[in-house]
C-alpha cells in the first residue's frame, strides 16, 4: 500500500470540508451595481422618512420607498440568476456565511428576531414606519394604518421580492413557479387586500385563507358571536367560511392533494417560509431526534389548543360558571407563547438559524391536524423511482421540514410523512431524477401491505 | 460467528446490512481508512461545490451502526492473512475473521503518461482525492482534464464552480460517444460547451510538463498544443483496486476473481463491489461492474451468500443515470453506441435539444431506453424489456413511464408520432 494512503489521517467528521479556493469572483456587473444602488436608495427613504423626514405619511413618500425597494431587488434577482443554468443552483451554498450559519446569517437572525420583538412589544419604535405606509391604509381601509397594516404590508412586500427570486431561481421547474405564484396571489389578495377593505366596509378584519386552529381565535366562541352578531350578514358568512375550512376543506382537499394545498400552495406562514426562507431550507435538522421531538411538540400544542377552545366553549355556554377563570387564562396563555413567540419571533426570526420552517415543523396545530390526515386518509405521497437513487443527499439536504427523504428513497420506499408540505425542492433538486409528488395513492402504500389504517394507525403509536 | 469487511463504501455496507438481516447474531466488523462512517461516494462532488456539507452525504446517521451491532474500524487493512483469518492493520490492533469479505472498489486509471505522477495530477474518486483536490486548486486558474466519461465531466462541473478554467481532453469524437449514442453524445457537447469548458474532442494526453519543482505547468495534447494549466484530472476510467487481495495471495485477473456466489479462490473469503472480477462460464467474458447500483446489488447478494443463503448472482436488466451539469440521464436495458447486429433504434429529440428519447428494438422486442432531460419510471421500462414488450406496445403506454414533475410539459404525443413515422 502507498505510503501516501497510510498516512492519510484526514478527521473528516470533526474538521469538515472548508471552502475550497475560488478564482476571484466575476465582479458584479453595471445593471447589478445600478439594482444594490436603487434598493439601497429605497430603504435610505425609508429610514429618513421613519425618522420624521418629510414627506412622510404621503403618498410620494410611500412611493419613494417601495418603487426603488422593489424595482432595485427584484432586478438585482433577475441580473445574478440570468446568467446561471436554468437548473438547480445551490453552488457555494455552505460557504456562505449567510446561508450556513455564519457571522452573517446570525447578524440577519438578530435583526428578524428584533423586529418581531419591537412589532410585538415595543411598538413606539415602529410608529414612523407605520406612518410611511399609512396612505395606503388610507386608501384601502378607510383608516390609517397601525402596526399590524404595516407588518402586514412588509410581509407581503417579502413575499413578492422572494417570489420574484424564486421564479428565477426555479426557472426550469413549473411546478416551482405555480407555486410560487400562488403563494404570492394568496398572500396579497386574502391575507392583505381584502382584509383591509372588509374594514373600509365597517366588516370585522378577516383572513380568508387562515383558519383555526392555525388562526385559533376563529373558533373562539368570543368571534364567533362578534362576527354573527356583526350587522349586514357578512359576518355570518365568515363564520361559516372558517368552519367550512376546519370541518369540510381540510379534509376533503388533504384527501386528494395532501397537506400541500395548505402548506405551501396558500397559507401565509407557508408562503414566507417558501419565499424569504428559500434560501435557508436547508438549515433544518434532519436527526431522527429531532423528529421525535416535532412529534411531541406539534400535537401537543394541537392537543392545547383543542382544549382551550372546548374550556371556551363550556364557559361561554355555562356563562362562566365551569373553567371560567381557567379558559380566559389560558387562551392568554396561549395568544402570548405560541401566537407571539413560537410562530412570529422563533419562526421567521431563527430561519438564518434552525431553518424556514421551524414553527410549522414544530408548533402550527393546523399543520399537524393537516399532517394526520395527510398520514392516513390521503392520496398524496413522494414516489421513489425504483432502484436510481445513489443516496447523495441533496433530497434531505434540502427538505425544509427536516424529512430524511433519502433514508426512505435509497430503499425505494414512498415518502409518506405527516409533515410533508409538499414543497417539491426534494425533486427539484435530485440530481437522478428520483422523487415525483404524486396524488392516487392508495391505503396499501400507507401501511405497508394492510389495507386497514385503523389497526395500522394503532401500531404506529406503539412506536411513538 | 464473525464477519469482516474491508471497506465501508456501498458494497460493504450493503453487505453487511444483509448478514445483519438474516444473521442477527453474528459479529460484524467493517474497516475503512478512508472515513469513519459510509458516505455516498456520488455525492463528493456535491461537498466541493457547497451542495452539502460532508455530514450530509453520510446516508445513515452515526448511532445506526451501533444500533445495528456493526462494529466500525478506521484503518487500512495492510495484509491479509488467510491461514490464520486475520487482518492485519496499519498502526491497530489485529481483527480476526471468520468469513471475509473484500470490498476495496477501484482506482483511478493511469496509462503512463509522462509527468503522471507531478504534484497537480490526480484523479478523482475517494475523499483522499477530494481532500487533495482542495489542495491543488490552490492558486489554480486553469485545469485540463483527461478522459470523457462520468467523472471526468463531473470534475469539470466541480472545477468550473470555482472559477476554474477548464480543458477537457476527451480522446473519442464526442463525450461519452462509446457509451452513447452519437444524438446523446451530441447534446452533452453542446451542453458542455455551452458552460464555457474548452472541450476538445478527439485529442488525447500526451504528456504533463513540469514546472522545475515537481507540478504541474501544462500538457501537451496528442495535437502538439501545449495547455497551460496547475491542476490535472485523471479521469480515464477507474480499474479494480486489487493490490490487498493480490499481494494477501487471493486470486486476481483485471478484478478479485470470484464466481457467481462472490466466492474468491480461498477459503471463506468473498469480494464484491467495483473490485470483483465475476467469472462466467458464457463467452462474453468476465463481469466487472463498476457504478454505485451494481455495488448495491452486489454487496447485498454477496452478503446473503457469506449468509449461507445466497443464490447464484445473475444481474438483471440494466439501468443507469447520469447528470450532465444541468441534463438528466436514465437508461434502462441495453441502449449501445452503435446498433447491434438486428437491433434497430427509434429516437425523438426536442428542437430545443434538451430533451430525447431513444427506443431500440431487437426481433420486435423492445430491449433498451434512453431518456435525456426527461425522467422515465424505473419499474415501467424495465417491464417492457423484461416482458419483451413490441414497439406498439411501448408507444401505446408511453405516458405510464413518464416520472416528470407535475406541471412539466409532456413530449410522449410528439415522440410516438415521430417515431411512428420512422417505423413506417
Amino acid at each position: 500500500m502507498e505510503k501516501e494512503t497510510l498516512i492519510y489521517d484526514f478527521d473528516e467528521e470533526s474538521l469538515g470540508f472548508e471552502e475550497p479556493e475560488k478564482v476571484s469572483d466575476a465582479p458584479l456587473g453595471p445593471g447589478e451595481k445600478l439594482s444594490l444602488a436603487l434598493l439601497g436608495f429605497g430603504v435610505l427613504m425609508f429610514i429618513v422618512q421613519s425618522l420624521g423626514a418629510s414627506p412622510a405619511g404621503s403618498w410620494i413618500g410611500l412611493l419613494m420607498v417601495v418603487v426603488p425597494v422593489f424595482l432595485g431587488s427584484t432586478a438585482y434577482f433577475y441580473l445574478s440568476f440570468r446568467d446561471t443554468v436554468p437548473g438547480i443552483k445551490h453552488d457555494n451554498i455552505y460557504f456562505r456565511g449567510l446561508t450556513s450559519r455564519g457571522a452573517l446569517g446570525w447578524v440577519v437572525g438578530v435583526v428578524f428576531t428584533g423586529f418581531y420583538i419591537i412589532i410585538y412589544w415595543f411598538p413606539e419604535f415602529v410608529a414612523g414606519g407605520v406612518k410611511v405606509v399609512s396612505p395606503l391604509s388610507t386608501a384601502l381601509s378607510g383608516s390609517p394604518a397601525d402596526r399590524w397594516f404595516f407588518y402586514g404590508f412588509i410581509y407581503t412586500i417579502a413575499v413578492f421580492i422572494f417570489g420574484a427570486r424564486m421564479f428565477m431561481k426555479y426557472r426550469r421547474n413549473r411546478y416551482q413557479k405555480i407555486r410560487t405564484a400562488s403563494v404570492m396571489f394568496f398572500q396579497l389578495g386574502f391575507a392583505f387586500l381584502i382584509p383591509n377593505i372588509l374594514k373600509a366596509f365597517n366588516q370585522p378584519e378577516f383572513y380568508l385563507s387562515y383558519f383555526w386552529p392555525l388562526k385559533y381565535d376563529y373558533l373562539f366562541p368570543g368571534t364567533v358571536s362578534y362576527f354573527a352578531n356583526h350587522p349586514g350578514g357578512l359576518g355570518v358568512f365568515l363564520v361559516f367560511w372558517g368552519a367550512v375550512m376546519t370541518f369540510v376543506a381540510i379534509p376533503l382537499l388533504t384527501y386528494y392533494f395532501g397537506k400541500r394545498w395548505y402548506c405551501s400552495w396558500v397559507c401565509g406562514c407557508g408562503g414566507l417560509a417558501e419565499t424569504m426562507g428559500d434560501p435557508w431550507r436547508q438549515l433544518s435538522d434532519k436527526s431522527k431526534k429531532a423528529w421525535r421531538v416535532e412529534r411531541w411538540m406539534v400535537h401537543s400544542v394541537l392537543v392545547f389548543i383543542v382544549v382551550t377552545t372546548v374550556l371556551l366553549w363550556i364557559n361561554s355556554i355555562s356563562s362562566g360558571a365551569v373553567f371560567g377563570a381557567a379558559s380566559m387564562s389560558l387562551k392568554k396563555w396561549y395568544g402570548f407563547y405560541i401566537g407571539a413567540v413560537f410562530s412570529g419571533v422563533i419562526g421567521v426570526g431563527f430561519y438564518p438559524i434552525m431553518g424556514s420552517r421551524v414553527w410549522c415543523r414544530f408548533g402550527c396545530p393546523l399543520a399537524a391536524v393537516l399532517g394526520i390526515f395527510q398520514r392516513y386518509l390521503s392520496r398524496f405521497r413522494i414516489t421513489t423511482n425504483g432502484g436510481q437513487c445513489m443516496s447523495c443527499g441533496n433530497c434531505s439536504t434540502y427538505c425544509e421540514m427536516g424529512i430524511d427523504v433519502r433514508a426512505y428513497a435509497q430503499k425505494g420506499e414512498n415518502i409518506i410523512r405527516s409533515s410533508c408540505v409538499g414543497c417539491g425542492v426534494c425533486s427539484a433538486v435530485c440530481p437522478r431524477g428520483v422523487l415525483k409528488l404524486e396524488n392516487g395513492g392508495t391505503f396499501k402504500d400507507r401501511f405497508s401491505g394492510s389495507d386497514r389504517p385503523l389497526s395500522a394507525l394503532m401500531d404506529s403509536l406503539k412506536h411513538v | 460467528m464473525r464477519v469482516a469487511v474491508i471497506g465501508n463504501g456501498v458494497a460493504g455496507v450493503s453487505a453487511a446490512l444483509s448478514v445483519r438481516r438474516l444473521r442477527p447474531d453474528w459479529e460484524i466488523v467493517m474497516i475503512s481508512g478512508e472515513s469513519s462512517f459510509h458516505y455516498s461516494r456520488p455525492a463528493l462532488m456535491y461537498i466541493f461545490m457547497g451542495h452539502m456539507s460532508y455530514r450530509d452525504t453520510k446516508p445513515y446517521e452515526d448511532s445506526f451502526w451501533k444500533k445495528n451491532r456493526i462494529e466500525l474500524v478506521r484503518g487500512w487493512v495492510t495484509k491479509i492473512d488467510t491461514a490464520g483469518k486475520k487482518l492485519v492493520i496499519h498502526e491497530k490492533d489485529p481483527v480476526s475473521y471468520d468469513r471475509l469479505l473484500i470490498a476495496t472498489g477501484s482506482k483511478p486509471n493511469k496509462f503512463g503518461w509522462p509527468g503522471q505522477d507531478l504534484g497537480g495530477v490526480q484523479g478523482f474518486y475517494s475523499l483522499m482525492d477530494l481532500r487533495l483536490l482542495y489542495e491543488n486548486v490552490k492558486g489554480a486558474r486553469n485545469a485540463v482534464i483527461v478522459g470523457g466519461g462520468l467523472i471526468g465531466i463531473e470534475l469539470a462541473e466541480m472545477l468550473h464552480s470555482r472559477g476554474i478554467h477548464v480543458t477537457f481532453l476527451v480522446r473519442e469524437k464526442s463525450y461519452w460517444s462509446r457509451i452513447l449514442p452519437m444524438e446523446e453524445s451530441r447534446m452533452i457537447n453542446d451542453v458542455i460547451l455551452e458552460q464555457g469548458v474548452d472541450l476538445r474532442l478527439e485529442t488525447e494526453l500526451e504528456e504533463i510538463v513540469d514546472d522545475g519543482s515537481a507540478r504541474v505547468k501544462g500538457v501537451i495534447t496528442s495535437r502538439g498544443e501545449f495547455v497551460e494549466c496547475q491542476v490535472v484530472g485523471l479521469t480515464a476510467g477507474v480499474s479494480p483496486n486489487v493490490s490487498l487481495a493480490k499481494t494477501s495471495g487471493v486470486g486476481t485477473g483485471r478484478g478479485i476473481l470470484v464466481d457467481r456466489h462472490f466466492r474468491t479462490d480461498t477459503t471463506d473469503v468473498f469480494a464484491a463491489g467495483d473490485c470483483a472480477e465475476i467469472i462466467t462460464e458464457g463467452e462474453e467474458g468476465n463481469l466487472i461492474q463498476q457504478v454505485w447500483y451494481t455495488g448495491k446489488t452486489q454487496g447485498k447478494a454477496a452478503g446473503e451468500s457469506i449468509a449461507g443463503e445466497g443464490k447464484a448472482y445473475y444481474p438483471g436488466i440494466w439501468y443507469n443515470s447520469a447528470k450532465f451539469f444541468d441534463l438528466e440521464y436514465q437508461t434502462y436495458g441495453m441502449v449501445t453506441s452503435i446498433p447491434a447486429e438486428g437491433e434497430r433504434g427509434f429516437y425523438w429529440e426536442h428542437p430545443n435539444h434538451r430533451h430525447s428519447i431513444r427506443i431500440v428494438t431487437k426481433d420486435g422486442a423492445v430491449t433498451g431506453v434512453n431518456v435525456m432531460g426527461l425522467r422515465y419510471r424505473h419499474e415501467v421500462c424495465e417491464s417492457w424489456v423484461a416482458e419483451k414488450r413490441s414497439l406498439d406496445y411501448v408507444l401505446d403506454n408511453l405516458d405510464e413511464a413518464n416520472f416528470d414533475p407535475e406541471f412539466y410539459d409532456r413530449f410522449e404525443r410528439e415522440m410516438v408520432s415521430e417515431i411512428r413515422k420512422q417505423v413506417a
